[in-house]
């Protein structure tokens, strides 16, 4: 008796371990899927005709995202001015203070600014820009992209400052270096590879979002620089052309896809490899 | 010389001194006038980050406040939401919006819990472990408009041959192809919660299982996924607050229809996606009103949820650090 | 008589309200080396750390009474000057690590802005390697990050940054628990050379150590300066029971 229970419960042992197996492997097919068919749509499209020219209406040859990336480009670097300085600083903040109640609120601040759904994002950059100036703007597109940014740059900022030792701060006070001094050039270049990486990660989260864009920088079929005037990004174009109805412009939307994923990629190896080159051992 | 040791004399003299009048140091370190504009500084963002939140609070009730005047509580339980004649009921989208997301939890499930078990028992190192690692960034990392896109132009013609087969209409758009893409996106957050607290289980406890004689799957079943159960329930409610919220791959498949949904099959709306969809076409103050409070209520729910995971969590590392 | 440099007058320091230092009294002498020992937790690391107004910077700290570097009370200076004044090495080996060594001596002037000309600096930078003994095995190397030197030789950079400053005294936190016995025997030659120049306070648990570097030694236990005097004296016939017992190794 006492054998055949232990052959079911090995074979519940084998079985169980095989079941594990496969439905992991299955969550990579998807992933595969997606690549293959991003990879095998997109590849015939790109080339540099179409990087560098604008969209181009419906039945005409030609037509590109050259607007898109500039686009994605100017939305990037505008979130950045708005939410690493106050990002920064917050991090900077939570790791000196450890305790106190103002510390914790701002902690659950952060932690809920984190779970904001991006459409609502976009309603409040809506209420806040597009309102105000009375158009869509690439500037409001960048308000709701630099909301999004913060948390997870106030996050990384604060566990690399925590994990600097208390040693380094107090060798460079005993010289009598000031506290301000002491933070930006001793203790925020030991941090630095963090940062950066926190900063990556939130660029490769943002540039891939749409629907905060979609009523505030809403899309253009010009080559614009002027912030303060709706601007196209490439997941804007992707939407749009993907959820029309002409074959042509999927075409488009699969090289869009390509070229964005391509980025975030880039950018999130980057962040690793930021990581692996950079960081400072203690 | 007394025989009482001299020490317990001292020791009895630090005890018994009471409260001196003492001078803190006439100048320390924070009023060096850069460091109190520094410090300065540093209290204005974190104050700043409060602030943020707060605006976002009352920005999204002022501008709700039409809507919540006009329909008050009926707005969560009217199911029709007509922009014509102005009757808004957001009841639709709620449905849509729980329906898409527990199904995706559901489907999802077991496909997390077995990355989690992997990469957190069975395969802790190694290039199996480091693929599937790198596998599970990758599906973090693809943003949701591809998702979509793929969503629209693979998955819907799958469904919809599924669809046949079941004899069930087949619109291939639907709250169950949404919930498959949603499933698909969110596996990488509770898979990696999920592992990390599996790593946590101390290997004593499971090295005790194993030597009164239990199988592998046993020592799982009854020693790791209870100690790791709140983690894992945390990971779920991270998941949960990501399918809730998520917009734009739901936008693509769900069908855009503002009707009650009947079945899975159904095409339907949720709170993010009739957002996306009508926001910016919305003209009346009413309906833009109705729009911000469908928005509200999703960014009340999400915060919940949220809330209560990282709650979690952090209870968790709490006890962890004290064994 | 030796000429005192440092008074410490009437001195109580607490964290909160738990008194760490209780009416201490003592004076520094010049250019002489003062250890200052007593068992793991009596308050000996504290008091340094007052002198140099490093203490204050836990929240909470307070102290009472004073402390003088030549008749000035240097809890009525600025914090910022009293530590230019006077230097501290750490326990355990703390250079910047993203600096180089030639950027780490001179880090004293660096961080606080201080613009000096090249010349200047690079006789700083060699003046104060040599005065830490260190300057023959990093000559060549003295752009490069100081991560690959040895613990001994992190902790002579460490002492050669304090040194830049030119401080009148210099405070030795402990600097060769975290060393072997060579590099422990190399600091302690050096701190034998430099008390020339430089008056030397250093907190140490090893009795041993203290017997043989130190001129002076002060004995501090549950945060009262129980015994001090002059290290030969104190070695051989200490006049506090205390004292007996510590040498003694009845408590550690």
């Amino acid at each position: 008796m006492s054998n055949y229970t232990l052959s079911l419960r090995i074979i519940k042992d084998r079985g169980f371990k095989t079941l594990v197996i496969l439905f992991s492997f299955i969550t990579i097919v998807p992933l595969l899927f997606i690549l293959f068919h991003i990879i095998k749509n997109g590849i015939g499209v790109i080339n540099w005709q179409f990087l560098t020219s604008l969209p181009k209406p419906v039945g005409e040859v030609g037509g590109g995202i050259a607007n898109a990336i500039v686009g994605t480009f100017i939305l990037i670097v505008m979130s950045c001015m708005l939410s690493i300085p106050l990002g920064v600083s917050a991090g900077i903040y939570l790791s000196e203070r450890r305790e106190g109640w103002l510390a914790s609120l701002v902690r659950l601040s952060v932690d809920i600014l984190q779970g904001i759904p991006s459409i609502v994002m976009g309603i409040l950059a809506y209420a806040w820009v597009v309102l105000s100036l009375g158009t869509f703007s690439a500037f409001s597109g960048s308000v709701a992209l630099g909301i999004m940014m913060l948390p997870i740059i106030v996050r990384s900022t604060e566990e690399t400052l925590k994990l600097i030792p208390e040693m380094l701060k107090e060798a460079s006070l005993s010289l009598g270096v000031p506290y301000y001094r002491t933070v930006l050039r001793v203790i925020l270049p030991a941090g630095a590879s963090g940062i950066v990486t926190g900063i990556l990660l939130s660029v490769a989260r943002v540039a891939g979002e749409t629907a905060p864009l979609l009523f505030t920088a809403f899309g253009s079929p010009f080559m614009d620089v002027n912030i303060f005037k709706p601007v196209n990004s490439l997941p804007l174009v992707i939407f749009n052309y993907a959820t029309s109805p002409y074959p042509s412009w999927h075409q488009l939307a699969w090289g869009a896809s390509l070229v964005l994923v391509g980025m975030v990629l880039t950018l999130n190896f980057s962040a690793k490899l930021v990581t692996k080159r950079w960081k400072v051992q203690f | 010389m007394t025989n009482q040791t001299s020490l317990t004399k001292s020791e009895n003299t630090l005890r018994s001194q009471p409260t001196v009048e003492t001078e803190s140091p006439s100048s320390t370190d924070y009023a060096y006038p850069p460091d109190k504009i520094f410090f300065g500084l540093l209290n204005c963002s974190a104050l700043c980050t409060i602030a943020l939140l707060i605006a976002i609070f009352i920005t999204l009730i002022v501008h709700s406040l039409p809507s919540i005047k006009a329909f008050g509580i009926t707005f969560l339980l009217t199911k029709t939401w007509d922009p014509v004649f102005g009757v808004f009921g957001a009841l639709p989208f709620l449905i849509g919006t729980l329906l898409t997301s527990f199904l995706a939890l559901a489907i999802s499930l077991p496909f997390s819990l077995s990355i989690a078990i992997f990469l957190g028992e069975y395969f802790r190192e190694g290039t199996a472990s480091s693929l599937l690692k790198s596998a599970v960034e990758l599906l973090a990392g693809i943003p949701s408009v591809i998702y979509g896109f793929w969503g629209l132009f693979v998955l819907v013609p799958l469904i919809r041959i599924v669809e046949m087969k079941l004899g069930v209409a087949p619109y291939g758009i639907g709250i169950l192809t949404s919930a498959v893409v949603l499933a698909i996106m969110i596996i990488p957050y509770s898979a990696s919660l999920g592992t990390e607290v599996i790593q946590l289980v101390p290997s004593d406890l499971k090295e005790a299982a194993f030597s009164l004689g239990a199988t592998r799957f046993e020592v799982i079943g009854k020693i790791i996924l209870p100690f790791a159960r709140s983690g894992i329930v945390a990971g779920i409610l991270l998941s949960l607050g990501r399918a809730l919220g998520e917009t734009m791959a739901v936008t693509m498949v769900i069908g855009n229809s503002n009707f009650l949904p009947t079945n899975i099959f159904s095409p339907a709306n949720t709170m993010a996606s009739v957002i996306a969809n009508e926001f910016a076409e919305a003209t009346e103050t009413i309906y833009v009103s109705s729009l911000v409070e469908v928005g509200l209520l999703l960014f009340i729910v999400t915060m919940l949820v949220n809330l209560i995971g990282k709650y979690i969590i952090n209870r968790m590392s709490v006890r962890v650090h004290h064994e | 008589m030796e000429s005192t440099i440092l008074t410490i007058e009437d001195f109580s320091a607490y964290f909160g309200t738990n008194q760490v230092l209780n009416n201490v009294n003592l004076s520094v002498a010049q250019k002489k080396v003062t250890a200052i020992m007593g068992p793991s937790g009596c308050g000996k690391t504290t008091l340094i750390r007052c002198i140099n107004r490093m203490h204050e910077l836990v929240p909470a700290a307070q102290v009472s009474g004073r402390i003088l570097l030549h008749d000035k009370n240097l809890y009525s200076m600025n914090p910022i000057i009293v530590r230019r004044k006077i230097g501290m090495v750490f326990q355990k080996p703390n250079p910047f690590p993203t600096m180089s060594i030639y950027d780490n001596v001179i880090a004293g002037y660096k961080l606080n802005g201080i613009r000096i000309g090249k010349r200047e600096k690079d006789e700083i930078v060699e003046e104060s390697l040599k005065r830490a003994a260190l300057w023959g095995e990093v000559k060549d190397n003295l752009h490069r990050k100081g991560t690959f030197l040895s613990g001994g030789q992190q902790q002579r950079l460490c002492i050669a940054r304090a040194l830049a400053m030119h401080p009148e005294i210099l405070l030795l936190d402990e600097p060769t628990s975290a060393l072997d016995p060579k590099a422990t025997a190399h600091i302690e030659e050096l701190i034998a050379e430099l008390k020339k120049q430089v008056t030397i306070i250093i907190v140490t648990h090893n009795i041993a150590q203290a017997a043989r570097i130190s001129d002076f030694t002060a004995f501090i236990y549950l945060g009262e300066l129980v015994e001090y005097g002059t290290s030969e004296k104190m070695f051989t016939v200490p006049k506090d029971k205390r004292t007996e017992e510590y040498l003694t190794g009845k408590f550690g």
